[in-house]
């Protein structure tokens, strides 16, 4: 049986203040309404400078901070916080400038002394998982250039993305290695951003004017080394975490009409869906090719603001613009050329850190009331 | 990276500071447990595995396999090749392919440890034998 949470993220347009006014507006209510409070490694001096500078009075708070799927994991612990009583109304907010200023610095912990000095970034600790991949299943660079091909597609109907040019295979793969074998176009957007989310009761929620969207399940997990025994870069605590929000939300893979995936880096989104249960470990080279994922032609609509890979990625962190879009088009607010007919269930999903050392997931399952 | 690349100085402390002491002498060390047996790497004074705290230093054969790596072609510093290594004790470990045609390199291919310095104790990087 499934776990019906009686919470809404209501509020999911974009933010480009750590204020969020238009959040709150979007929502039909105001600062003095929210009780909760959500942020993570972006916001100016953590949780207490920001509630104070916001001039917030909360009795509910989290900072959790597991890189992009912050905010993923943030509208879950919103969820289990309303569900107890702790808060009514959380505000969850993402801003960030890693394009004209610097992105928040990445947290490190016992493994300084034993990483730091080979240079890991994220394009070649994401080309380590994308080489391991194609070793064990063949998977192909021109495979990997179609999840930016579907991208670029639903980008082009998007004005606020970075990159709207619709691109080819053969875009995709001529474009400069950046780090084997991940090329130029495999790589995300670095751009400036924000975003914010209101989280709330069914009750507060019913009586505000705006399509209802409920989180029917949540999972989230960490993966790491762990001590370097039995090491498996092809597959991502996604694995861990997609069962458990779609046990809670008593539905499947199939069911999901729209996925938001995270995508730093085509591979990330291959992997992930393979480990979702969208296809079987080691076929997702398969899954994603000849447009399966682009809205109108495949199976299964993803990204369809452009992603991370061509619209944005706010603060170097995509997970509130997964959950932003999946909102959309639950609410049928999605473009109408990349809309998809009759939305009523979707998944919003996400990998934070560094998916080849030691990363978290987080799965949210929503569906439109 | 080429030798003209400073890395940085191992910090150390109370867990770690007899791995960088021997690393000065060429041994690259490993832990593990001796109440579940289990080898580890990075050390650590608790078992990663069954949390105890019966864990004692092992020093690793230094050769292994390439489990992957990524040539990184867009780095101030010139391109380098990052990537883990399997020991033969088991532990993989995430270092540097060094002193070899980085263009080369493959999965499953045969490595050593080579230590290379810093301002303070040397690192554990690795080479291909083959």
């Amino acid at each position: 049986m499934s776990i019906r949470r009686g919470m809404h993220p209501t509020n999911p347009r974009h933010s480009y203040t750590p204020k969020s006014p238009r959040g709150l507006e979007d929502a039909g209510l105001t600062k003095a309404d929210v009780d909760g409070y959500f942020c993570a490694g972006d916001a100016p001096g953590g949780v207490m400078a920001m509630t104070d500078y916001l001039g917030l009075k909360v009795r509910h708070f989290d900072s959790t901070d597991t890189g992009g799927c912050s905010y993923l994991v943030h509208l879950g612990h919103a969820a289990e916080a309303i569900a107890a009583g702790k808060c009514s109304v959380a505000l969850i907010t993402l801003a960030g400038k890693p394009r004209t200023g610097t992105p928040p610095p990445r947290a490190t912990g016992a493994e300084l002394d034993f990483e730091a000095a080979y240079g890991a970034t994220t394009h070649n600790i994401y080309g380590m998982c994308a080489m391991r991949h194609m070793h064990e299943y063949g998977t192909t660079s021109e495979q990997l250039a179609w999840i930016k091909v579907a991208a670029s597609h639903h980008a082009q109907y998007n004005p606020h993305a970075m990159l709207r040019d619709v691109v080819t295979v053969e875009d995709v793969i001529n474009s400069p290695m950046i780090s084997d074998p991940l090329h130029r176009m495999d790589c995300c957007v670095v751009t400036d951003g924000g975003g914010a989310l209101i989280v709330t009761t069914e009750s507060i929620a019913r009586s505000l004017k705006k399509p209802l969207v409920r989180m029917i399940g949540h999972g989230e997990a960490i993966k790491g080394p762990r001590g370097g025994k039995d090491i498996d870069l092809t597959y991502s605590a996604g694995l861990w975490s997609g069962p458990r929000a779609f046990e809670e939300a008593g539905v499947t893979p199939k069911d999901m009409k729209y996925a938001s995936i995270y995508d730093s880096f085509t591979i990330t989104v291959l992997m992930q869906l393979e480990d979702l249960g969208f296809c079987k470990k080691g076929e997702g080279g398969k899954f994603v090719a000849d447009g399966n994922l682009i809205s109108g032609v495949g199976k299964l609509p993803f990204n369809t603001d452009g992603g991370g890979l061509c619209n944005n990625h706010p603060v170097n962190r995509g997970g509130m613009t997964k959950i932003i879009e999946a909102v959309r088009q639950l609410r049928g607010e999605a473009h109408p050329k990349v809309q998809v007919p009759n939305c009523d269930l979707a998944i919003a999903h996400g990998t934070g850190g560094l998916l080849g050392v030691r990363h978290a997931a987080s799965t949210c399952i929503l569906e439109r009331v | 990276m080429d030798s003209t690349v400073k890395y940085p100085k191992p910090q150390g402390n109370p867990e770690t500071n007899h791995f960088w002491e021997q690393a000065g002498k060429g041994k690259l060390l490993i832990k593990r447990c001796t109440a579940c047996g289990e080898p580890h790497y990075f050390p650590r004074a608790l078992c990663p595995f069954c949390f105890s705290d019966k864990t004692v230093w092992e020093e690793s054969s230094g050769e292994g396999e390439i489990y992957t790596f990524s040539l990184m072609r867009k780095s101030a510093e010139g391109p380098y090749a990052i990537g883990y290594v399997t020991l033969k004790e088991g532990p993989s470990l995430l270092t540097n392919f060094v002193d070899c045609d980085m263009t080369k390199l493959k999965i499953g291919q045969k490595v050593k440890v080579v230590f290379k310095p810093t301002g303070g104790a040397p690192l554990p990087f690795f080479t291909p034998i083959e």
